[in-house]
């Protein structure tokens, strides 16, 4: 009797990835041997807790209890309306805001250092250390020592450490010491080498929270799974609230952690479109953006294969942006890899349009976001314009903008001073 | 046989030790390297480890990661890295080691092209620090190809079955790290001669041990067990002072690294 051929079952763009670190051609871990030790610790750890109901039940009630999730999803109507007034009829989609804002210390880092803290105590680490760019994974991972009684060391860019200082305040009043480093161009890129450096000679009582997709594996594949809930939230908040899937969900990248988490739950549902939005600085200039997947190529930077910002020689390149959280050449490899694939598309925005959107949600909705999820709202207002009324379009509102509200004045009076066309 | 092989058979038939200096290419001065290798060979050099500076060198430590920040300033790249070491290549005999990032590697167009410049510049061999045995089968397969050596890095953290793999995987010499963390010459170094001797007992190649050898004293107990002992910060420390301090750092690194020699005897 002939045998019908098996039909080949297509992998699903989500089973990812492969026990070596590997998203299709990114990833991996391009590490000193030094480090090989500890990241090995930490694959055969988190794959024991990903067996143990209690370890995820215990976060989850973290989170619940302590980060107050889930986190709203907020139909922004007085935004949604503002859109409309611009766009043709029949046009101009609902905006919802994934609030992830209104996290315990305003932000969704949260969600990824109560997760690591957890596996730094279940590993026997007394110490963590994180790098940290806007300073809200600084917080975060500050926060959640306090919280399992850790000491924490936290490296921060000089240049960060000036313009948000609110968070350089925050973190040593949770105890934590924050090491601000010199180097380079003092921002987000040389305090993650300095975390590096650390962990490279205290891993065997240290922890590094990595606080974005970014890294040598396991981290890219950790943090998007504790950034998942985001997604996860997002989709049932949507059955109830809009009963269907949402057509667009927007999230601004950096290394990519919110976007991860809000786009995870969702690479297998092709109809939803999902959008990255990098950071296009001033312009497309070498050293006037930070948008590695629209205009870099791939490389290796901190460990991992992924798009990123270099010279024809592997050099990394300078980068600019108004947000300290997406000042940063490199980007999560799966990122790179949802990119080649097709299935998310990456986009910029401006600082200008950054500062604008920044300014508008605060005036339309009461809610001064954060200069990075600033990013994703400027674009948000772009596709939403183009889509049907009846189309429902989720940002992901990934932090508050307290820290930034210093910075945000700053540039806004400068603009002020030399309008445009002058 | 490459270079490197033949230099450490020579040298254990004669029962000698090797001392292996770093120095990162373009420091302390653009055009300097031509100049401090043949310097390097008359302080009793037997191979030379020439760093490739990068952005973002993680596995080290602040002085050499400077050096490395001011070669990229003065705009040194690595076909001028090439250009220098080929000019002075033929009145070398010391063995020469390619050491850079692997991010560098893909940058110029990967371990074929990258391999290919630096057989052609007269390099003899590649350490690639940020490549674990993993992701390394690409260089490796490369540099065999060439004909250059690749030594592995072996870390006090690496169990001793990794630690047999990285040797396998090596030709030329093992590279033994004396202790973790980042390089620098600050906090001396512990003993090694168990590891060392472990190491013997899967692979015949020869041992340098590196991280944090600065004195002809720590030179002579590292080469007591193995077969060389590289010497990175600390020279690289002495070349930026002084060129900081006017002096000349080509004759002050020759002083240096000559006095170090005396370690490997007695």
């Amino acid at each position: 009797m002939p045998m019908a051929p098996d039909k080949p079952v297509a992998p699903k763009l989500s089973d990812v990835p492969t026990p070596e670190g590997r998203f299709g051609a990114f990833g991996g871990r391009y590490v000193p041997e030094t480090l090989i030790a500890a990241l090995e610790q930490l694959s055969a750890m988190y794959e024991r807790i990903c067996r143990d109901g209690k370890f995820w039940d215990e976060l989850h009630d973290l989170l619940r209890t302590y980060v107050g999730r889930a986190t709203p999803l907020f139909k922004a109507e007085r935004l949604t309306g503002h859109v409309r007034a611009g766009a043709g009829a029949g046009r101009g989609a609902t905006i919802w805001l994934k609030r992830e804002d209104l996290a315990h210390t305003g932000a969704h880092k949260i969600n990824n250092t109560l997760g690591q803290a957890m596996l730094a105590v279940r590993m026997g680490k007394q110490r963590v250390i994180a790098e940290t760019g806007a300073g809200q994974h600084g917080v975060a991972t500050a926060t959640a020592a306090a919280h399992f009684g850790l000491a924490c060391d936290v490296y921060m860019g000089a240049e960060d450490a000036r313009r948000q200082h609110l968070n350089v305040v925050r973190m040593k009043m949770l105890g934590a010491n924050v090491v601000e480093v010199d180097a380079g161009s003092k921002t987000l890129k040389d305090a993650t080498n300095e975390a590096l450096r650390d962990w490279m000679g205290s891993s065997d009582h240290t922890h590094y929270i990595l606080g974005s997709v970014v890294g040598p594996h396991p981290f890219p594949m950790i943090v998007r799974d504790f950034q998942s809930i985001i997604g996860r939230e997002i989709k049932a908040q949507s059955l109830r609230l809009m009963q269907k899937l949402p057509d667009t969900i927007v999230a601004c990248v950096g290394g990519g952690s919110n976007a991860a988490g809000a786009f995870f739950p969702f690479i297998d549902e092709a109809a939803v479109k999902l959008v990255g939005v990098e950071a296009g600085g001033r312009g497309k200039g070498p050293g006037e953006h930070a948008a590695p997947l629209n205009l870099g190529k791939p490389g290796v930077l901190h460990g991992s294969m992924s798009y990123v910002l270099q010279d024809e020689n592997g050099q990394t390149a300078d980068v600019h942006s108004c947000s300290a959280g997406l000042d940063y050449p490199g980007v999560g490899p799966e990122h790179s890899y949802w990119k080649d694939a097709g299935r998310v598309s990456y986009t910029a925005a401006t600082d200008a349009e950054a500062l604008d959107a920044f300014t508008l949600l605060a005036r339309t909705e009461g809610i001064i976001p954060a200069l990075e999820s600033a990013h994703a709202v400027a674009h948000a207002l772009r596709a939403a314009v183009e889509m049907k009324a009846d189309q429902h379009l989720v940002v992901n509102l990934s932090g508050r903008g307290d820290k930034d509200v210093d910075e945000a004045a700053r540039l806004l009076s400068i603009r002020a001073e030399s309008p445009p066309g002058r | 046989m490459s270079r490197i092989d033949d230099i450490f058979a020579d040298l254990r038939r004669d029962g000698r030790k090797a001392l292996m200096p770093f120095v990162c290419a373009g420091h302390p001065r653009r055009g300097d390297t031509a100049l401090l290798l043949p310097a390097l060979e008359r302080a009793g050099a037997s191979v030379v480890e020439v760093g490739f500076p990068y952005t973002d060198p993680i596995a080290d430590g602040p002085v050499i990661a400077q050096a490395m920040h001011g070669a990229l300033r003065a705009g040194v790249t690595p076909r001028m890295v090439f250009e220098e070491v080929g000019s002075i290549r033929e009145w070398l005999k010391v063995g020469l080691v390619a050491m850079v990032s692997y991010s560098i590697v893909h940058g110029v167009g990967g371990a074929g092209r990258f391999v290919g410049m630096a057989k052609d510049a007269g390099f003899d061999g590649l350490i690639v620090p940020d490549l674990p045995l993993e992701e390394s089968g690409e260089v490796r397969a490369a540099a065999a190809a060439a004909g250059l050596t690749m030594s592995m890095l072996i870390a006090p953290s690496t169990p001793v079955e990794r630690a047999e793999a990285l040797a396998k995987a090596s030709t030329g010499f093992v590279y033994l790290l004396a202790r973790a963390g980042i390089t620098g010459d600050g906090s001396g170094i512990p003993d090694v001669s168990g590891r060392v001797s472990r190491l013997r007992t899967f692979s015949p190649l020869p041992v340098a041990v590196g991280f944090g050898v600065s004195t002809p004293e720590q030179v002579r107990g590292v080469v007591r067990h193995a077969d060389a002992a590289i010497v990175g910060s600390a020279l690289v420390r002495r070349l930026t002072e002084a060129k900081t301090a006017g002096r000349d750092p080509i004759a002050e690194a020759e002083g240096f690294v000559g006095s170090l020699a005396g370690g490997l005897v007695g």
